[in-house]
């Protein structure tokens, strides 16, 4: 028998047959353990789109609260075809073709500043795309020849990275933001753009910023060259500084 | 006991010696030397609460005072009770008047010694007493009531609101945890005071105040009553304000307190002179409350490899417990610290990290070791996170730790939710209970990859204790040896805050809590 084809402009979950719509969720509802709550926890599964719903777990958290394990069948479906989410644009080269890309087309050593800023003091991010070791394999930015990588740390103000890109004539800033509590992150990432701008240099750096939730796309909207995600390393947002220096004659 | 890893102990007193002698020349800094902090502390203890009508607290304000006027070599409590004999006002009292400009404590005329001491060490008796009641506290509930078993479950709340924070810890309690560990609102330990009042807004946290601790205190110890367990507080008693912390959670009945002597300066970049001196007197404080220490060499395996940089851990262990020896922690109540933190994708990983933990017991045999989850290779795959925590939850009953700070299937997407908790939960209760006597029954092979390993990282960290010995903690944190971090002698926050104590140099609390053992 030949399967069916997916139909692309009509798109749902998969479970074990294509259609079938299965979908998992798990949520608490701030009602005691009881035939009542898992009930109420199956009337919103079918409100959140899911046929079918049936409450496989549900579990007493200590407080009147109840855990629950949802499975039911998506009804809507999605036209995949005409979805267009905007990227990064950067080949990405290795950290030695970065390197020769350095050599060649810039012909100097590229300052970077880093900094996990305002009140964030997670700096998993910034240390593994900057420290030597890198992360999972992909040696950071201290260790490519051709950078002077400066890693300022947490909780750097916003003030404090700007008077040291000027100090160092940083050509590229990345800014980490990591605990985003509350959306401080977008303030935080909006007043460094203003401030880099009152400054008057913001057209003479690469402005770039990553963590778990910032998309490239939210990073153009608050003024960013660029915005990585999760799954980023090291050579990402090297071959994406150096060429963008380039492309903005900024070597 | 006898060594499962065939660990010589010779290298082991070896590297206990080094650490020794490390301490050592620190302490002769530290006995030296006082700081803002530390003279808050006294105030503090001296009764001393509250804040003026711009908030800034009270013993902020009368350490100000004492060190505008260039007397704080002396110490507070010498001024403090200078002022007592003068006007015969209570501590509290004589706060108030400073804050309304009435009262300038090194202006007021010098009183006889004898009388000055008399006065202070009355009621910082009463104090310390006050503490030692609490520890007495302690002990009555868990024998009455009882306690978890070990490893201790240990969660963290972090609503920014005390009161949401409560809900969130009874669940927790409720649910099997046996630590609630408020965590702090991010960036609180670089302010040079402690906030006052009961706190309802935090970013990542909720501000450590006096009252906060109060509130939860009395919350656990209802739940705790409910449960049939006693659930211990945990706080954190780092950067700029240690040993104002450690006292106030002295006061208020904490349980535990992060308190690392080197974590300040590496990881929030606080002068490295500043944090030994505080660390030292919030020490002598959580000694003498029985208050377990927390000790943060997890923290070394976010920013350097845990692989490579694994004989660090064990070095920075070794420097752990001499200085708590120095200030009196009995080695009961520290929590020396050390984390999960391997590459998953890594061959053999799990063998490496039992050597790593069994060391650490076998090393460490009385210490309540703290365990740390994985947090650096989580993702946002939360099924395969569970199944990390669930390996993580294994070596830590096989190897018999003390307190398992529960690793969350969500780490790598937002502070816990209500059932992300409850999930950790679970999965250590079912862990710890289904293989509770693994480590009894289970030797490790003769020269086998788990010996081996053990041996290696111990050898390693020997050398590196015996290298700092020679080059002495200031110059080995300024050549970036432990988690790759460099910090200068003088640079960093809070150096200005550290001063020389002058001739006469007065601080009662060191005395009467080592008990003469200084």
């Amino acid at each position: 028998m030949a399967l069916e084809k997916v139909d692309l402009t009509k798109v749902k979950p998969y479970g074990d047959t294509l259609n079938d719509g299965m979908t998992q969720v798990s949520f608490t509802l701030p009602v005691p353990y009881g035939d009542e709550s898992k009930e109420a926890a199956r009337r919103l599964a079918i409100k959140m789109g899911l046929e079918e719903a049936s409450v496989v777990e549900a579990k007493d958290l200590g407080v009147g609260y109840t855990y629950f394990v949802v499975y039911g069948k998506c009804q809507h479906t999605i036209d995949y075809s005409t979805i267009q989410v905007p990227k990064v644009e950067v080949d990405t080269m290795e950290k030695e073709e970065v390197e020769a890309y350095i050599e060649k087309h810039i012909g100097r050593d590229v300052v970077i500043l880093g900094a996990c800023t305002g009140t964030d003091a997670h700096t998993v991010g910034i240390d593994a795309i900057m420290n030597m070791k890198g992360f999972d394999g992909h040696y950071g930015l201290e260790r490519y020849k051709g950078m002077e990588a400066h890693n300022l740390g947490s909780q750097v103000p916003n003030e404090e990275l700007v008077a040291k890109a000027i100090e160092l004539k940083a050509d590229a800033l990345l800014v980490s933001q990591v605990v985003t509590q509350k959306d401080v992150h977008i303030s935080n990432l909006t007043e460094l753009v203003e401030l880099l701008e009152a400054e008057g240099i913001r057209d003479k750096v690469v402005l770039v910023c990553g963590g778990p939730r910032l998309s490239h796309e939210l990073a153009k909207e608050l003024g960013y060259d660029a915005g990585f995600g999760s799954g980023s390393y090291a050579e990402d947002v090297a071959s994406f500084v150096v060429e963008e220096m380039v492309k903005r004659k900024l070597g | 006991m006898i060594s499962k890893l065939n660990i010589d102990a010779s290298i082991v007193g070896k590297a206990r010696g080094a650490a020794g002698n490390i301490a050592e020349e620190v302490q002769k800094f530290i006995e030296e030397h006082t700081t803002v902090t530390v003279e808050r502390t006294v105030v503090r203890l001296l009764g001393i609460d509250g804040v003026d009508e711009i908030d800034t607290p009270l013993p902020n304000v009368v350490v100000d005072n004492i060190k505008e006027g260039g007397g704080l070599g002396n110490g507070a409590a010498y001024w403090i009770g200078n002022a007592m004999v003068q006007t015969g006002n209570t501590p509290q009292e004589i706060a108030e008047a400073v804050a309304k400009g009435e009262l300038d404590l090194t202006k007021v005329p010098a009183q006889k010694l004898e009388d000055i001491q008399n006065s202070i060490n009355g009621i910082a008796q009463k104090t310390v007493d006050r503490i030692g009641n609490n520890r007495k506290k302690r002990e009555d509930f868990i024998s009455n009531v009882g306690e978890g078993k070990k490893p201790y479950l240990y969660v963290i709340v972090a609503t920014g609101n005390i009161y949401e924070d409560v809900v969130q810890a009874q669940a927790a309690a409720r649910q099997g945890a046996d630590v609630i560990a408020v965590i702090r609102s991010t960036a609180q330990s670089l302010l040079d005071y402690v906030p006052y009042g009961a706190t309802t807004e935090g970013f990542g946290g909720t501000y450590a105040t006096q009252e906060n601790f109060r509130i939860m205190r009395k919350a656990l110890d209802e739940v705790g009553e409910e449960v049939g367990r006693y659930i211990r507080l945990c706080n954190y008693c780092s950067g700029l304000c240690m040993p104002e912390i450690a006292a106030m959670g002295a006061i208020e009945g904490l349980d535990m307190m992060l308190n690392d002597a080197l974590y300040g300066i590496l990881f929030r970049d606080i002068n490295m002179q500043r944090t030994l001196v505080d660390q030292y007197f919030s020490r002598i404080i959580n000694g003498y409350a029985g208050i377990i220490i927390n000790t943060g060499e997890d923290n070394y395996l976010t920013t350097a490899d845990a692989v490579e940089e694994a004989h660090t851990v064990l070095a920075s262990q070794f420097i752990n417990e001499q200085f708590a020896l120095k200030a009196g922690v009995p080695e009961e109540q520290m929590g020396l610290g050390h984390a999960f933190e391997m590459n998953p994708n890594l061959e053999n990983g799990f063998l490496w990290e039992l050597a790593q933990a069994q060391m650490a017991k076998e090393i460490f045999p009385k210490a309540p070791l703290k365990y740390m989850p994985p947090t650096k290779f989580k993702t946002g795959d939360i099924f395969k996170g569970h199944v990390q925590d669930a390996m993580f939850n294994m070596i830590s009953i096989w190897t018999n730790q003390g307190i398992q700070l529960l690793g969350m299937l969500t780490e790598a997407i937002h502070t816990p939710h209500l059932h992300d908790r409850a999930l950790a939960i679970e999965n250590a209760k079912y862990i710890f209970n289904n293989c509770r006597d693994l480590g009894e029954e289970i030797e490790f092979k003769k020269d086998g990859i788990i010996q081996k390993r053990a041996q290696e990282v111990l050898f390693n960290a020997t050398n590196l204790l015996e290298q700092i010995e020679k080059e002495g903690i200031f110059s080995t944190i300024e050549g970036g040896k432990f988690g790759g971090v460099k910090r200068l002698r003088d640079g960093g926050k809070g150096l200005e805050g550290v001063m020389k104590k002058a001739e006469g140099y007065f601080n009662p609390f060191v005395d009467m809590m080592l008990g003469g053992n200084k």
